[in-house]
């Protein structure tokens, strides 16, 4: 994997993105998923800032698990290293967008601040890092596993506005239950691309 | 009331009414995705419950201290702390399950059942009540991975703890696969609606 090349990251791509969804396939990032698939707009909108957190907390922790924690051999502080990066990225990107996009950061409301605590984040950095990938890949791996996110998210959010405008659904089931049925058929598809061979 | 009321009343809304999984919603991730068993769901379970007793006892004990501004960070600080705890626990004397759980164990500091606990329970109430909410909240948290593990265990590999149940008959082996997550799960949460919506209705009708 430390040979890059055009072939190589079209296969790592493909891979992050569709064979291996991180919502529909690795379950992280369910939260966000669910909570702000209502609309389409928002969806996107949540896609794009945990793709930027996520690129932007797999370079810095990259550099801090390796600059920091591994000459003073420190690996076991990672988790609580790598939580309070994200946390502190995500507290600086949402004053950013206050200043310079306040009607993405009105759209994105409570959820900015969730993203601290969405598993994705931190489960990419972790793995970027278990997995021993060097700089160059851990980046691409975290921005391909990103747009996965936002498209699994995208994608959640066209179906659900669909079925809230044609569907009648069973009152026990409203709500959560029937979007997690939607999530199960959405990753029965995607269970199709496992027969990709790369 | 006294003080064995309350902590029934503890067990009763951790466990049944206010059940963090089946009525809150909340940590839906480690419950889809460290359900495939029975005994990955136990493990989840009681490593989460054990963190969520553990951060609830210090940051109820650390509640006059922590400053109102910064306190969102200094509860991930504890959680965090706790978790590597459990890391290196799993990882010297369970090492089977370590492996099964794998990343889903560091991310037991970013399930928001124990930030929700932290923040609405334990900041502002005393050490043992802190306590016994943990333990109940966590035990209900257990309690929702042991139906969905056992159901997905069952219809997914044919076993149960791994033991095998049916002889020669194929499973379904879907229901052991992310998409059987989502889909015993909404069922699940479609069942408890369905009670808490009949019970509600019942309620109403002693009412009138």
């Amino acid at each position: 994997m430390q040979t890059i090349n055009l072939g190589t990251i079209i296969a790592f791509a493909i891979n992050a993105i569709l064979i291996e969804n991180i919502v529909l396939t690795q379950f992280m990032g369910c939260c966000p998923f669910f909570g702000v698939s209502k609309k389409s707009d928002t969806a996107l909108g949540m896609g794009m800032a945990v793709t930027f957190i996520m690129a932007l907390s797999s370079v810095v922790t990259h550099w801090i698990y390796q600059l920091i924690l591994v000459p003073f051999d420190l690996e076991y502080l990672q988790t609580i290293a790598f939580i309070l990066v994200i946390a502190a990225l995500v507290q600086l990107v949402e004053m950013a967008l206050r200043k310079l996009v306040p009607a993405l950061y009105n759209a994105l409301g409570i959820y900015l601040p969730l993203i601290t605590t969405n598993c994705a984040v931190l489960g990419i950095c972790l793995t970027n890092v278990q997995d021993g990938y060097n700089f160059l890949v851990s980046f691409l791996n975290s921005v391909f596993t990103a747009i996965g996110f936002t498209l699994a998210i995208w994608i959640f959010s066209l179906v659900r506005m669909r079925m809230d405008e044609v569907c009648e659904v069973p009152k026990p089931f409203q709500g959560f239950p029937i979007a997690l049925i939607t999530a199960a058929v959405l990753s029965f598809g995607f269970l199709g691309f496992n027969g990709l061979s790369l | 009331m006294s003080d064995k009321m309350r902590i029934r009343d503890f067990f009763k809304s951790g466990v049944i009414t206010d059940n963090p999984v089946l009525i809150q919603l909340l940590g839906m991730c480690p419950t889809l995705a460290t359900t495939t068993t029975l005994i990955n769901g136990i493990g989840m379970g009681l490593s989460a419950t054990f963190v969520l007793i553990c951060s609830n006892l210090l940051i109820s004990l650390l509640r006059k201290i922590i400053p109102q501004k910064i306190r969102i960070a200094a509860y991930i600080v504890i959680i965090a702390g706790f978790v590597t705890l459990v890391d290196m626990l799993l990882e010297a004397y369970f090492n089977s399950i370590y492996n099964a759980l794998g990343v889903f164990i560091p991310l037991i500091v970013v399930n928001c059942i124990i930030l929700a606990r932290a923040e609405s329970f334990a900041s502002k109430n005393k050490v043992l009540p802190s306590f016994f909410d943990g333990l109940s909240m966590g035990l209900g948290f257990t309690f929702a991975l042991c139906i969905l593990g056992a159901i997905r265990e069952i219809l997914g590999s044919g076993t149960i703890l791994g033991f095998a149940l049916f002889g020669g008959v194929a499973p379904l082996s879907i229901m052991a696969q992310p998409a059987g997550g989502f889909l015993t799960l909404g069922f699940l949460i479609a069942a408890a609606q369905f009670m808490v919506e009949r019970k509600r209705g019942g309620a109403e009708d002693a009412d009138n």
